[in-house]
């Protein structure tokens, strides 16, 4: 899909997790690329949502390595992902209700005010995040009523426009983006795929967790196949069907994936 | 709507005890002199609240308070000995938010238990007895000194107030409170620093709760074990009526604050009418859950 798409942002190897006795990642391979998309399918429970949190720094995997721009590191916290370009959208851990569209978008990033004293007492600049936010949302083409919202009064796909907008507001590289469509109607989660395809546009590198396979032919170039926590098939989409997919998701089908 | 439960309750006492003396300046003064600690405390408590925390050791914090502050002031002088208190307040609250957090036990259990020990080492520590205070400059700027006309305890009210409001509402702590109060995951995976946010949020209550005490001791020249002590409902039932949420996530200081004064004028108008004790608690309890009631559903609508 798209002809440029070859420098490395992520590589993950050998990615180890266990959860007491549930082994959910099992040496786990992973490369995302700029300006590429690429599905992370599977069934429940197959490790999706615990590699995103291993590369996000949310979980702390057992044992494997991460580079990052060819650089190798350890992702520990969630600062340090977002510190080193990595942004998501977790399926669960979107938005907080109680705050504001502003006060999400900027939240553990705010503006200070009023210099060094103001930045070490964490003076809120409000002014200049609601500014800000207009202008992000204006250019992501995310339609909100009023800023002064909590977000507990938005629709689910105006509240998942603001997790993605905070994802992706910040010029960053990579993206990660978990069943962000999952909860909206056709043509918020339309929207969704035209953000997405924005990302890509703009060279970032895009992971996709999703469970609906014409997501993957919309604006997937590469598809990843977890099963058990195993990586069983890793394809270029243009090359496969849906039907593939799901055989590679159901484990009707698999593929020889070297390590 | 706070404010409207407060101004029908000033009414409806303002009306049914006009012969009683309600609206008298005395007794006006007499109430916000009441629920300044009830105020203090509930402005403490709104953060630990916000957080999805609870602090059940404040009455207790605030009996020890008065007690230190009576023997510390006597012994080592009014800056020293109120700062040897606010430490201690401080150093309770850190405690209870350090085994919280570290020893994975929920606030609700861990300052049950430091309510329990708090108030044995106040028994304890001079034997049931209360401690006079004859410190001039303490007894001025923590009990009946006034400013002006202004009392201090009413200055107290105000200034924790405008403090706690601007810290809730203008800087990042006070939104990372909220954020971990409404959803600890997510704000976890926001980077927000999720432990320290929980353990500065019941230091606030804790130290809030110090405070109190050092004005429960100003009001009343002494400090004795049993201060405050059972002040520990009331603050909760303030600042659940002022708005904010017993469950985490949401927060108001100005609700908390018109909150204590709600209280206070009912523990002041249902004794004018005259009630006996026993009626004046059933009263107490019926308009309390219907002010909750009402607050909170409001804030779902909201």
């Amino acid at each position: 899909m798209n002809a440029g798409a070859t420098v490395t942002a992520l590589e993950v190897e050998g990615l180890c997790k266990s959860f007491r006795a549930v082994q959910a990642l099992d040496h786990v391979d992973l490369v995302l690329r700029y300006g590429e998309v690429t599905a992370l399918l599977g069934d429940n429970g197959a490790g999706k949502s615990t590699l995103v949190k291993c590369v996000a720094g949310v979980y702390a995997p057992d044992a494997g390595m991460m580079r990052v721009d060819g650089a190798e590191t350890s992702i520990t916290t969630p600062d340090a992902a977002r510190a080193l370009g990595i942004e998501t959208v977790h399926q669960t851990l979107a938005v907080i209700d109680t705050l504001d569209v502003a006060e999400n978008l900027f939240l553990n990033r705010e503006h200070t005010r009023g210099g060094p004293i103001g930045a070490w007492l964490g003076v809120l600049d409000k002014k200049r995040m609601r500014s800000e936010t207009e202008h992000i949302l204006e250019r992501l083409g995310i339609r909100i009523p009023s800023l002064r919202h909590s977000m507990g009064a938005l629709s689910g796909g105006q509240r998942q426009a603001v997790a993605i907008g905070r994802a992706t507001a910040w010029g960053r590289q990579i993206v990660m983006l978990d069943e962000p469509a999952a909860a909206l109607g056709v043509e918020q989660a339309a929207r969704v795929l035209d953000l997405i395809r924005n990302l890509r546009d703009g060279g970032a590198a895009v992971l996709l967790i999703t469970h609906n396979m014409d997501r993957v032919s919309d604006v997937c170039d590469r598809a990843v196949v977890l099963r058990q926590g195993r990586k069983t098939a890793e394809v270029a989409v243009a090359d496969v069907t849906k039907d593939d997919l799901v055989a590679y998701i159901t484990g009707a089908k698999t593929q020889q994936v070297f390590r | 709507m706070v404010y409207a439960a407060a101004g029908l309750i000033f009414v409806l006492f303002a009306v049914v005890l006009r012969d009683d003396g309600f609206v008298t300046v005395s007794n006006l003064l007499n109430i916000g002199r009441q629920a300044a600690p009830i105020a203090v405390m509930a402005v403490g408590m709104a953060f630990a609240l916000g957080a999805a925390e609870i602090d059940l050791s404040i009455g207790s914090v605030a009996a020890l308070s008065s007690l230190v502050v009576a023997d510390a002031v006597g012994s080592f002088g009014f800056a020293a000995g109120v700062a040897i208190t606010l430490a201690i307040g401080v150093g309770i609250g850190a405690v209870n938010g350090l085994i919280a957090v570290k020893v994975r036990i929920p606030s609700f259990l861990v300052t049950l238990g430091t309510l329990g020990i708090v108030s044995g080492i106040a028994r304890n520590l001079n034997n049931l007895q209360s401690l006079p205070i004859r410190n001039a400059a303490y007894l001025n700027v923590f009990g009946a000194g006034s400013l002006g006309p202004i009392s201090s305890l009413l200055i107290w009210t105000v200034i924790v107030g405008v403090v706690g409001h601007l810290v809730l509402h203008h800087l990042r702590w006070g939104r990372h409170v909220l954020a971990v109060g409404a959803d600890r995951s997510a704000a976890g995976a926001l980077g927000i620093k999720t432990d320290r946010v929980r353990i500065t949020a019941l230091i606030a209550s804790a130290s809030a709760a110090s405070l109190a005490g050092m004005l429960l001791a100003g009001r009343l020249a002494i400090g004795r074990h049993d201060l405050g002590e059972n002040l520990l409902l009331t603050v909760i039932a303030a600042v659940v009526i002022g708005g904010t949420n017993l469950f985490g996530g949401r927060a108001s200081v100005a609700g908390a604050i018109a909150g204590s004064i709600v209280m206070a004028m009912l523990n002041n108008g249902l004794i004018l009418m005259g009630l006996r004790v026993a009626d004046q608690l059933i009263a107490r309890g019926v308009i309390i859950i219907l002010a909750v009631a009402l607050s909170m559903r409001e804030h779902k609508e909201a």
